[in-house]
């Protein structure tokens, strides 16, 4: 256990991708079988722990600590699991204390009575190190959150072999913890593990996005268009297992499994078939928007009361197993939208529904279609997509079959108010900015900044530079991290800031924000080093965007 | 002659300059220039300048030379540790607080009272000074910069076995170590060595001075180099080490890849480290943990206990569990380990100004 609790406890501070991965490939090479494979199904998701809860663990510390050190100790650290941690005191020899295997206490908490939890949960504790405490008990409560996705972990696996993380996707679904059988063939000792699961997850094929210069290369009779709507890109697969019962799940993207969260959809599809779709919220016919969406995100399991009025929905782009076995993903897509087509007739389900087609002669008519969308779900709708007709299905980011692009983004001029210095690479720059609009300062003449959002991206390296200079060299006090960017004044008392335009997809009322308002995946789209501070947006500029019927994107100042 | 015992309030109040004792009209680590000050160690937050008279230990007055000028003080003195010196109406004396080389206890005598003001100190070993002695008085005046249960700190050698364990991982990436530059800093080197680590160690431009003070004290610290600003980006696989600030700097961009470390008992949880930025943190502290805090208070059998900068509310809260009267003295302008480069940047001397040298 020692040694994978020093593994995930280094993961945790590790911001870099490369740097994780070569933390989790040392960990596998050099830890034997059955405890790497245990420690992958921890990283992975794939550890389910019915009986503890975090209120086993308070009652356990209760025992052992005065009340009120505890709560002024767990209000300083902030973390359940990180202050038991840190103020159990081991009883007994340490001499006496042996380090369990994860695969040993994996084992007990799968089999173990919830009477019986307690017990063993203060002897282990008693046993492990402090960091071996943190991470014992953030696996059994659920939630490791050390910044590592399930498909970096088995991105790590592949490389113990030198193999493709999709090589290891396409056979993961069949495999059970420990995974002998997959580490025995990414190390050459055993044969590839069949992928015999009924319902496995494909890695998805992506997009590139449509630049300017792009498209007068590209001839717009070799392509079709639809929409690109503004959902959660999932994949449905549906197949009977050798006993003859069915399987149905929906992953992410990814391929994490996020079934449990939509039973509405996995109940609805009951027949063979590996379905690439959008997951919307749809109401009365109509799609919800992205805002609306994530009421039913990042949840583990679902509430009849949200089933109801947050009814999920499958409008589908492709497919990529017809009938079971037969995989599809040689042929054309206008043959595989055909059989889609064929596919959702033979078996019409109200949650599915098929993505149109956008009929276009020209990019510029699409282009046109693109920036106002007529309908009823135009709301839902973040651009279009543009896919090859002889397109295979390849997994990744092939280059020159499928673009998508957007609509243009909604534009606010803003001005810089705190700077934040960022994580890795990035550490020694302030790199996440706040900024703000004018708004009437309540009970005076004077305008003062409101924050409306923060960004850390949509800038250059470069750009970067000249911003972590200006935020350095700027008057404001410091917060830890943060940097305050205070505004100077001219001679004639204007004041004197830093304009960033900022690009947003989206605005919706808030009331976590000082402001009322929180903008969706803003970034940094110009520097307006010209621009006076006092010529940026006001607060009315984004109130107005919040109205329904003035959705079209904002004009960018010329 | 006839007197009445003193309360300890009488002998030592809180005044805006700092700790005051009146019956001997001096100051313990004022804050603020004052006539007379007497000084537990020379951390820039307690040891500044410009005040009329100092006394201090041998090393604190030497360390205070080094970094202030000679003239830091009007005058100076010198006290030998465990000697009875008159000041006043009270009776003075220093003894080994185990916090940095030099650092004291202040002991004060007055009306048949005895207050300890212990200033920062740790029971921890520690190479590079004398360990904590335990001085019973009536009243104890704690640090409480690691007053929570959740501070206890393990064995420094694990520590520095991350350190080297993370050097043979990551041979392409060069290790910036953050250390307070006095007593950290050369705790950490000595620590490193222990651990028989014997390559070059590399150093900021702002830690040779204290490095070399050390070194000619008889410090045995094994090969030490500072970094050339044109070098940086050949040190991979190297250890260098850096005021806590300098890992934010523009400094520490010109490393190959660096991974920033941090030895400092804030390491001890991981909001903390993360908040900073901090990948690699080390646990190591010249403060007294949890353990030490209670472990002390009961060894100097003191009825009375005062409270003073860090987390007093949890400190205050366990002696009176334990019988004994406590209250929190709420003094400002004293940083903690890992936080004094901010106290010294809005007081506008110090290492900062080193550092950016």
């Amino acid at each position: 256990m020692n040694g994978f609790a020093a593994l995930i406890d280094r993961l945790a501070y590790e911001p870099r991708r490369n740097g994780k991965l070569a933390l989790m490939e040392a960990y596998f090479r050099d830890t034997p079988d059955p405890e790497r494979g245990f420690a992958l199904a921890a990283m992975t998701g794939s550890l389910k722990f019915a009986n503890a809860k975090s209120g086993l663990i308070r009652a356990l510390m209760a025992e052992r600590i005065d009340p009120v050190l505890f709560d002024i100790s767990y209000d300083y650290v902030g973390d359940l699991s990180e202050t038991v941690a840190l103020l159990w005191k081991p009883r007994g020899e340490a001499a006496e204390r042996i380090d369990t295997p994860l695969a040993d206490i994996v084992e007990a908490l799968t089999n173990m009575r919830k009477l019986d939890l307690p017990g063993h949960l203060a002897r282990w504790l008693d046993a492990l190190d402090e960091t071996g405490r943190w991470a014992l008990l953030k696996l059994i409560t659920g939630g490791l959150r050390i910044g590592v996705s399930a498909r970096l972990a088995k991105t790590a696996v592949a490389n113990l072999g030198g193999l493709e993380a999709n090589a290891v996707e396409q056979v993961w679904h069949g495999l059970k913890p420990p995974y002998l059988d997959l580490f025995a063939w990414v190390e050459g000792r055993g044969p590839m593990p069949e992928a015999n699961d009924p319902a496995p997850f494909r890695p998805v094929m992506l997009a590139h996005p449509l630049e300017d210069s792009e498209i007068a290369r590209l001839d717009p009779s070799e392509f079709v268009a639809e929409w690109k709507w503004d959902g959660i890109r999932v994949q449905a697969v549906s197949g009977r297992a050798t006993n003859g019962e069915r399987v149905t799940r929906l992953y992410s993207r990814t391929g994490e499994d996020i079934s449990t969260a939509f039973p509405d959809l996995v109940d609805t599809i009951d027949f063979d078939c590996a379905i690439d779709g959008e997951l919307l919220v749809m109401r009365e016919g109509r799609v919800e928007s992205f805002n609306i969406l994530q009421q039913r995100l990042n949840r583990k399991s679902v509430s009849p009361k949200l089933l109801l009025e947050y009814p999920a929905h499958i409008r589908a782009y492709d497919i990529i197993a017809d009938g079971g076995e037969a995989d599809v993903r040689t042929l054309p897509f206008e043959e595989r939208r055909q059989r889609l087509g064929a596919l959702l007739e033979t078996h019409p389900r109200a949650r599915i529904d098929l993505s149109p087609l956008v009929p276009f002669e020209s990019f510029e008519d699409l282009q046109a279609l693109r920036a106002s969308p007529s309908g009823e779900d135009s709301e839902a709708i973040e651009g279009c997509m543009l896919k090859r007709r002889d397109s295979p299905y390849v997994p990744g980011r092939p280059k020159g079959f499928w673009f998508k692009w957007k609509r243009d983004p909604l534009i606010v001029d803003c001005v810089l108010m705190y700077g934040q210095r960022g994580h890795g690479k990035r550490s020694s720059f302030y790199s996440d900015f706040t900024f703000g609009v004018w708004r009437a300062k309540a009970g005076s003449n004077e305008e003062e900044l409101v924050p409306v959002g923060k960004a850390y991206f949509g800038f250059t390296d470069e750009e970067l530079i000249e911003l972590d200079r200006y935020v350095r060299k700027a008057a404001g006090q410091r917060f830890g991290p943060v940097k305050e960017v205070a505004l100077g004044r001219t001679a004639d008392g204007r004041p004197v800031g830093l304009v960033l335009e900022i690009a947003f997809e989206g605005l919706q009322r808030s009331t976590r924000h000082k402001s009322g308002v929180a903008m969706r995946f803003p970034r940094i789209s110009r520097i307006r080093w010209d621009k006076p501070a006092d010529e940026a947006d006001r607060i009315d500029a984004l109130e107005r965007l919040l109205s329904p019927t003035l959705l079209e994107p904002a004009e960018a100042d010329p | 002659m006839f007197s009445m015992a003193m309360r300890p309030t009488d002998i030592l109040k809180i005044t805006p300059q700092g700790l005051y004792c009146a019956p001997g009209d001096f100051y313990v680590d004022p804050i603020r220039p004052v006539p007379r000050a007497l000084i537990t160690h020379g951390h820039a937050d307690h040891a500044r300048a410009g005040h009329g008279k100092v006394l201090a230990t041998q090393e604190t007055l030497a360390i205070m030379a080094a970094r202030y000028g000679e003239n830091f003080a009007g005058e100076t003195q010198a006290a030998n540790l465990r000697e009875r010196m008159t000041i006043g109406d009270t009776a003075v004396s220093f003894h080994p607080a185990g916090h940095v080389f030099g650092s004291a206890q202040i002991a004060i005598e007055a009306g048949g009272t005895r207050i300890v003001a212990s200033g920062d100190y740790k029971r921890a070993p520690d190479p590079t000074c004398l360990p904590f002695e335990v001085v019973p008085c009536d009243v104890f005046i704690t640090e409480a910069t690691f007053g929570l249960p959740v501070f206890r700190f393990g064995d420094t050698r694990d520590e520095i076995a991350k350190l080297l364990a993370s050097l043979k991982l990551f041979p392409d990436r060069a290790h910036l170590v953050g250390a307070y530059s006095l007593g950290k800093a050369q705790r950490v080197v000595a620590l490193i060595r222990e651990a028989g680590y014997d390559r070059t160690i590399y150093m900021h431009g702002a830690m040779e001075r204290l490095m070399t003070f050390y070194i000619e004290r008889g410090m045995a610290l094994g090969p030490l180099q500072k970094v050339a600003a044109a070098e940086r980006g050949k040190l991979a696989g190297e250890i260098i080490l850096c005021p806590p600030s300098a890992l934010k700097d523009l400094w520490s961009r010109h490393f190959p890849d660096p991974v920033a470390a941090f030895a400092s008992g804030w390491m001890r949880t991981k909001a903390r480290a993360r908040q900073k930025g901090i990948e690699l943190p080390l646990v190591i502290s010249d403060h007294a943990d949890w353990t030490g805090l209670c472990q002390t208070i009961t060894e100097t059998g003191a009825g009375e206990i005062w409270v003073t900068h860090g987390q007093e509310d949890a400190l205050v809260h366990w002696c009176q569990t334990q019988g004994l009267k406590a209250k929190p003295l709420h003094m400002i302008g004293y940083g903690d380990e890992g936080d004094v480069s901010e106290v010294e940047e809005t007081l506008g001397h110090g290492l900062a100004g080193e550092a950016a040298a």
